[in-house]
């Protein structure tokens, strides 16, 4: 063996990283000005140094409120569901090698969605029951789908069509919710199944921000598994991966992100979808895109919360901005992969 | 040299679900030698070759390794003697050729760790070995059939088993590269001593690169032992139902079979 090839392989991973470390620097660069700008940005427009002093607990009229109470709970929201929805949208396109086989279109995020409803519009708990319930709901709509598509052998294509029949099936049970909740709750509830940043308080966030900060480094960690599970049962086993516990963990990991932001924001539609694929084409060939799709889901997030406030006339949640742009994606791929003949 | 092994598959059966294909097999593979699996389609060669290799567990009896169960050993501790390449795997989507070699090295690193210098190594000789070094750093979607097979024996090798499986590494290639990369697993064993278990559609490539041969009938094992013992007009009768005569190949003087038919008999 060359010290010669030893070289070549070492320039081609210094070049990836680079460009690795290049992506993920500009996307939190980007990420910043995002969270920035919300701060700033509002019905009125405050100075930086207004906001500062605000956020370090001075009392300014007029500002204090608005941006400790009201802009400050609404980016940290989109900040930390934005990461939640990126990182697990990931994990399931790579674990299942579809981009997609994500928690949107699998019904995974309809299932959380009508354990918070029905906790919140039913038996009006509190928020952190809806919370709790929504990861239950969220791990059992995944247990079912897999019940339900598993065969002689596994195939990928039967459980995104199962997935579909069941998002399908729980977006009938939404409605149905909404027709039976009170209503006085009606508005915000169904703001809140748009997938909305508005009206986010500071109290329900920690739930969220402590499980993004205990599974994220569980998702990194277990990136190499995932780059493992990804070459298919046989290949990962034969390397000596156990592949049902790696699964789980992640699938566990995700699924508790996944819920905890919708229980937050609702299920803000096409970013656990859009944030991988998009995180993917800017990394490029093979290098982990665990923390980039988390990157591109808060700028998706935040991106459109902002497009939703203040590029309309009207105020839309950004659920709806992110709707706009997603479905066309879909087309998009469904289109490429018929002609792969990867639908199959 | 690789240190010699006992593999044995003692009076194993296996199936699909309710399905048995694989009746009461014992087989002790010859160590650092290449061994061929033979018979026609559907006879069990696969499944006996994925039975070996852990990725199905027999329903009755037991694969042992130097004397101990396979199933007793901790995976990743087995995944440094043995090693499989399965028939067709799965390309991941948008991944360099050296990124993918590398994740052979797998069951070599610890739980954090990333590229050490011994890794970087496997992977440069696994690459020089399988000729694929001039593709390193490109994207593997942009590759051909025979390429792609290289690079995925690549990643096998790095893996640094003792004992290699492959399910059919031939098939969906051309003649050229059927050639080509049966005289690379060649290298290997000549070279390092590598045992090679492996499944060959075609029986005279068997012929002319096993050792060893195992022939397969409706899940039976019906004969075991070198081409020239075991290639008979008589065997290949009773394993494909083909009338046919054995001649010694002009060139490896191995058995070349000859199929009759109809309008040539």
């Amino acid at each position: 063996m060359t010290n010669q090839t030893i070289d070549i392989i070492i320039a081609g991973r210094r070049q990836r990283r680079r460009r690795w470390f290049i992506v993920n620097s500009l996307l939190l660069l980007l990420s910043f000005i995002l969270c920035s700008t919300m701060l700033l940005l509002g019905s009125t427009f405050y100075t930086v140094s207004e906001v500062v002093r605000a956020l370090s607990g001075e009392t300014l009229e007029g500002v204090s409120f608005a941006v400790n109470t009201i802009r400050l709970p609404r980016m940290l929201a989109g900040l930390f569901a934005g990461f939640a929805f990126g990182i697990a949208g990931n994990t399931f396109q790579t674990m299942l090698r579809n981009p997609l086989a994500n928690p949107d279109i699998l019904g995974i995020t309809a299932g959380s969605s009508v354990a918070a409803l029905f906790c919140i519009l039913i038996l009006q708990t509190s928020d952190t029951t809806a919370s709790i319930a929504s990861v239950i709901a969220g791990l059992v709509t995944v247990a079912l789908i897999y019940l339900l598509s598993r065969g002689s052998s596994f195939s990928v294509g039967r459980l995104i069509l199962v997935g579909i029949g069941i998002q399908a099936m729980l977006s009938a049970v939404i409605s149905y919710l909404l027709m039976e909740g009170a209503q006085e709750d009606l508005p915000s509830a169904l703001q809140w199944i748009s997938g909305s940043l508005n009206g986010s308080q500071i109290d329900d966030m920690l739930p969220l921000m402590l499980t993004v900060l205990i599974c994220t480094p569980m998702v990194i960690v277990l990136g190499k598994h995932l780059s493992i599970l990804e070459l298919g049962e046989q290949s990962a086993f034969s390397l000596g991966l156990n592949t049902d516990k790696t699964r789980i963990l992640l699938i566990v990991s995700s699924v508790s992100m996944l819920a905890l932001a919708t229980s937050v924001t609702g299920p803000i539609s096409f970013v656990a979808f859009l944030a991988g694929p998009i995180a993917k084409r800017l990394v490029g060939t093979g290098y982990s895109n665990v923390v980039p799709a988390g990157l591109v889901g808060v700028n998706l997030v935040l991106g459109a919360d902002l497009i939703g406030q203040f590029a309309f006339d009207a105020r839309f949640p950004a659920g709806i901005v992110t709707g706009l742009l997603g479905a066309p994606f879909l087309l998009y791929l469904l289109i490429r992969m018929n002609r792969r003949g990867s639908l199959s | 040299m690789k240190p010699a092994h006992r593999f044995q598959a003692e009076e194993i059966s296996a199936g699909y679900e309710q399905h048995t294909i694989l009746n009461d097999i014992n087989v002790e593979i010859p160590s650092n030698q290449i061994n061929v699996i033979i018979g026609a389609n559907a006879c069990g060669k696969s499944t006996l070759l994925k039975t070996m290799a852990r990725l199905i567990k027999p329903e009755s009896g037991e694969i042992t390794l130097d004397g101990k169960a396979i199933s007793s050993i901790p995976s990743k501790q087995l995944a440094r003697v043995l090693g499989l390449l399965p028939q067709s795997p799965i390309v991941p989507e948008g991944i360099s050729v050296a990124d993918l070699v590398g994740r052979g090295r797998f069951p070599h690193q610890s739980f954090l760790q990333g590229w050490t210098k011994k890794d970087y190594e496997a992977v440069a000789e696994a690459m020089e070995i399988m000729d694929i070094t001039e593709l390193a750093n490109q994207n593997i979607d942009e590759l051909s059939g025979g390429q792609r097979q290289r690079v995925w024996i690549a990643m096998a090798l790095t893996q640094q088993t003792d004992i290699l499986f492959l399910d059919e590494p031939t098939t969906f290639l051309d003649i050229t590269y059927q050639i080509e990369i049966l005289d690379m697993l060649t290298d290997l064993n000549r070279k390092y001593g590598t045992t090679i278990v492996m499944v060959l559609h075609d029986i005279n490539l068997a012929a002319r690169y096993a050792d060893h041969i195992f022939a397969l009938r409706q899940g039976e094992l019906i004969a075991k032992g070198g081409p020239s013992e075991v290639m008979t007009s008589q065997l290949i009768g009773d394993l494909f139902g083909l009338h046919c005569t054995v001649i010694k190949d002009p060139v490896s003087h191995s058995p070349l079979v000859v199929p009759k038919g109809r309008y040539h008999v």
